[in-house]
């Protein structure tokens, strides 16, 4: 009578009824078929008493209240209650709010894909960004950033396509059963993609530590390549300095004092024959040309007079000129804090737009989560138009944690060698392993030497 | 004698009718273009109207603006009257209308037309504007300090940076104006009373000209002061140097951009008249196909359509008779005035 009971139920595990543990497999490899069923009593703990609960002597008058094993019912109606209690935010569900439900989650599905892909586009966006100055950055782990959002990017088009199909099917039952073993890794899954969204989110406001560092070697390197326009490789280094200077309105890395420390007039054009220039020369020890000039590009052009980039510090080589007070001749921030800000406001604006395609993707997930556990609780009632409970979590959070552990735990088991023998697997020890009802232990088939 | 004659029944009456309301959409959304192609460019030339002495002339895009907001107005027009075609009754209404719309749009399009071809002409009239916007410009790029002025070395600078030009034909017209204001010149030094006395004006000229010209692609630092003279820099000759300073004018410059832009605009408002007609001809085949119903009670009967009613030479000599005729009859009926007057009399 019980096997013609739950047979009727197609989901029904009828390898496992025992609440313990799952007894140690000898062979680990099948930690495939296990994993859906591991998953199966993480979150749903132990609904395979469900369908016993339809076997409970108020459903079914005619059915002996004998439970299927001794041990069972006081277990299972002290389980019944706090099942009802203790699910973390149950709702019910009617036919239709079901049906509602699994057609707004298809629409919220779909734009979850565009969301995806402007994720991509975003990640696309920054890379062409950082790629567009890689001369005036030095090789490091800045491409990360771009890279991860590329990729959530893309995955989460996938995992919400995926997710659209399965909400398309949960409206008719029959073809809920084709998903119904998927779901669960599906949730769980999404649920720790979510996790990386929001590194990718998070990502965004660190990488600006890296970013400075970044922009501070390579604008070092950058102009100290400045004059070899000789060079190939580096022969473009002089323009793209300029234009930067000209865009971003700035002068060297931290101020324009840092021109000062540099050779940037290449020898090529250095008379050597004369004197001043071989004095310089010999005046610091690496040999450099170094003046207190500044290139062109570093010009500001709100300034009232013409521009004055050579002997800046020598107030008597110009009429009316007090350096010190002089701010608007050039510009007066540097390079490296004009680029910093330039892509903090932009990395600050697509890590906001991370944020809420994250708590879009969250509420998304929560509903797909509420539509699994109905349908589910629908399938387990036999009778597609009732009424049915939706939850987050079957039992409270601290129970469900509890059952995850010491499932966890009895997986590293299975990984272990028995150690009660002092480690030696070659002693024969007697299994404890049920020989049937009575425990008979199997007649020893006499070996014939 | 009819040109261009077709038979219609109601199947390809109806086809017609909803083939045309489409395109009056479209019309309108090629109306909005233009419209927006005349902001567009106003826009663009307010941008820099310094440069041309704020003397510049907006007929042009004016003009554009007007024709796209007409052509909104005629299309959305056209396209109702073509969705009420299908329905006698309604067409009813719109048949007395019809055919001085079709003559208003057809003056429109004539007029849309010949906006396309001032577009192409504006580059000669701009090039006059720029020369002699520009020569004034640079005459004020040294007064920083005259209100209403201040911003003319910025404007002038800025514009030499992103057109990548240097005065107006070319850079030595920085050297025929002092573009150094005489606040920043050190008048007890011999140098400097040398140069103002050698010239008639007493102009501080020299051969230098302002950072803006310098190009970044250049190998060298930038040589903006003693230009022309070869000894004042090491392994220099100017006349075979090419990269150090922008080498075109701005005044070419600005007119092959703005000379672009219009020609882009130009060829957009011919392809946009080039809709108009179609639709003005599709509206006429409308027109004549509802009105020449072989059994005007049965709408379903067949009909012919057609686009000028007799051959072109026949419809001129009509229209010049009615306009004689017109004439004629406000002399005839001055004489009988007169007539008139004189037997009471």
């Amino acid at each position: 009578m019980l096997t013609a009971v739950c047979s009727t139920f197609p989901h029904t595990r009828v390898s496992g009824p025992e609440p313990s543990p799952p007894s140690r497999f000898a062979d680990c490899s099948r930690l495939c078929t296990w994993c859906a069923f591991l998953s199966h009593k993480l979150l749903l703990g132990q609904q395979y008493y469900s369908p016993l609960r339809a076997l409970s002597p108020s459903s079914l008058p005619n059915t002996t209240t004998s439970s299927p094993t001794p041990t069972q019912p006081p277990r299972n109606k002290a389980h019944k209650k706090s099942k009802r209690k203790m699910a973390v935010l149950k709702v019910k569900f009617t036919k239709n709010k079901r049906d509602k439900l699994a057609q707004v989650l298809w629409v919220l599905n779909w734009v979850s894909v565009v969301t995806g892909i402007i994720l991509f586009g975003l990640g696309l966006f920054l890379k062409v960004e950082i790629n567009k100055r890689r001369e005036l950055m030095s090789d490091r782990e800045i491409h990360s950033v771009p890279n991860m959002l590329i990729a959530v990017g893309l995955i989460a088009c996938g995992i919400n396509f995926l997710g659209g199909k399965i909400c398309y099917d949960c409206v008719d039952t029959t073809k809920f059963l084709r998903w119904k073993l998927l779901m669960l890794p599906y949730i769980i899954c999404t649920f720790f993609f979510t996790f990386c969204i929001l590194v990718g989110a998070l990502m965004c406001y660190t990488m600006r530590n890296e970013l400075e560092e970044s922009l501070f070697l390579g604008l070092r390197d950058a102009m100290r390549y400045y004059k070899d326009t000789d060079m190939p490789g580096r022969c473009f280094l002089k323009r793209t300095v300029d234009m930067l200077q000209i865009q971003f309105q700035c002068c060297g890395n931290g101020g324009f004092r840092d021109w000062f420390q540099i050779q940037w007039i290449s020898n090529r054009y250095l008379d050597m024959s004369r004197r001043e220039v071989v004095d310089r020369l010999r005046s610091n020890v690496e040999g450099k040309y170094l003046m207190d000039g500044v290139p062109f590009s570093c010009c500001n052009i709100y300034s009232p007079r013409p521009c004055i980039q050579y002997q800046i510090t020598n107030n008597s080589a110009h009429f009316n000129y007090d350096y010190q007070t002089e701010e608007l001749n050039l510009w007066r921030q540097g390079c490296r804090q004009a680029l910093l800000e330039y892509y903090t406001q932009i990395m600050q604006s697509i890590g906001l737009t991370v944020l809420i395609i994250w708590l879009f993707e969250l509420s998304v997930l929560t509903g797909v989560r509420y539509l699994q556990t109905a349908m589910e609780n629908v399938l387990r009632q036999g009778d597609p138009d009732s009424e049915s409970d939706g939850w987050l979590l079957e039992n409270s959070f601290v129970e469900t944690a509890r059952t995850n552990f010491n499932i966890i735990k009895n997986l590293g088991k299975c990984n272990q060698i028995d150690t009660t023998n002092n480690g030696d697997p070659n002693i024969d020890v007697p299994s404890t392993a049920h020989y049937g009802p009575d425990n008979v232990l199997p007649k020893q088939i006499p070996v014939v030497s | 004698m009819a040109l261009m004659k077709v038979k219609f029944d109601l199947k390809k009456r109806v086809k017609l009718a909803q083939g045309l309301w489409l395109m009056y959409w479209f019309a309108v959304m090629a109306g909005v273009l233009v419209f927006s192609m005349g902001l567009f460019f106003k826009i663009e030339l307010r941008k820099r109207s310094e440069m041309m002495d704020n003397n510049e002339s907006h007929f042009v895009p004016n003009l554009l603006i007007l024709m796209g907001v007409l052509a909104c107005g005629i299309n959305a027009f056209g396209g109702k009257i073509c969705y009420d075609s299908l329905d006698p009754t309604k067409f009813s209404k719109w048949k007395s209308v019809l055919k001085p719309f079709l003559v208003a749009c057809l003056i429109f399009n004539v007029l849309l037309f010949i906006t396309a071809f001032l577009c192409f002409s504006l580059r000669l009239a701009l090039q006059f504007t720029l020369a002699e916007g520009l020569r004034n410009s640079m005459k004020y790029y040294k007064d920083t300090d005259t209100p209403g002025r201040c911003f003319m070395k910025k404007t002038l600078d800025m514009m030499q940076m992103e057109f990548r030009c240097c005065g107006n034909e070319n850079y030595r017209d920085w050297f025929e104006i002092q573009w150094v204001s005489n606040r920043y010149l050190d008048f007890s030094a011999k140098e400097v009373k040398d140069r103002i006395h050698s010239n008639v004006d007493g102009q501080y000229l020299m051969d230098g000209v302002p950072f803006s010209c310098c190009n970044p692609s250049s190998p060298r630092p930038c040589i903006q002061y003693q230009v022309t003279n070869n000894s004042a820099h090491y392994s220099y000759d100017h006349h075979t140097e090419e990269l150090n300073i922008w080498k075109r004018g701005c005044r070419d410059a600005m007119v092959s951009y703005y000379g672009g832009l219009m020609n882009t605009i130009g060829a957009l408002v011919l392809l946009v008249t080039a809709l108009e007609v179609g639709v003005m001809v599709g509206l006429q085949y409308v027109n004549t196909s509802l009105t020449t119903l072989v059994n005007p009670e049965d709408p379903e009967s067949e009909s012919e359509g057609w686009l000028l009613e007799k051959s072109v030479k026949e419809t001129f000599t009509d229209i010049m008779e009615k306009m004689k005729a017109m004439g004629k009859g406000n002399q005839v009926e001055e004489g009988g005035e007169a007539q008139a007057v004189a037997t009471v009399s």
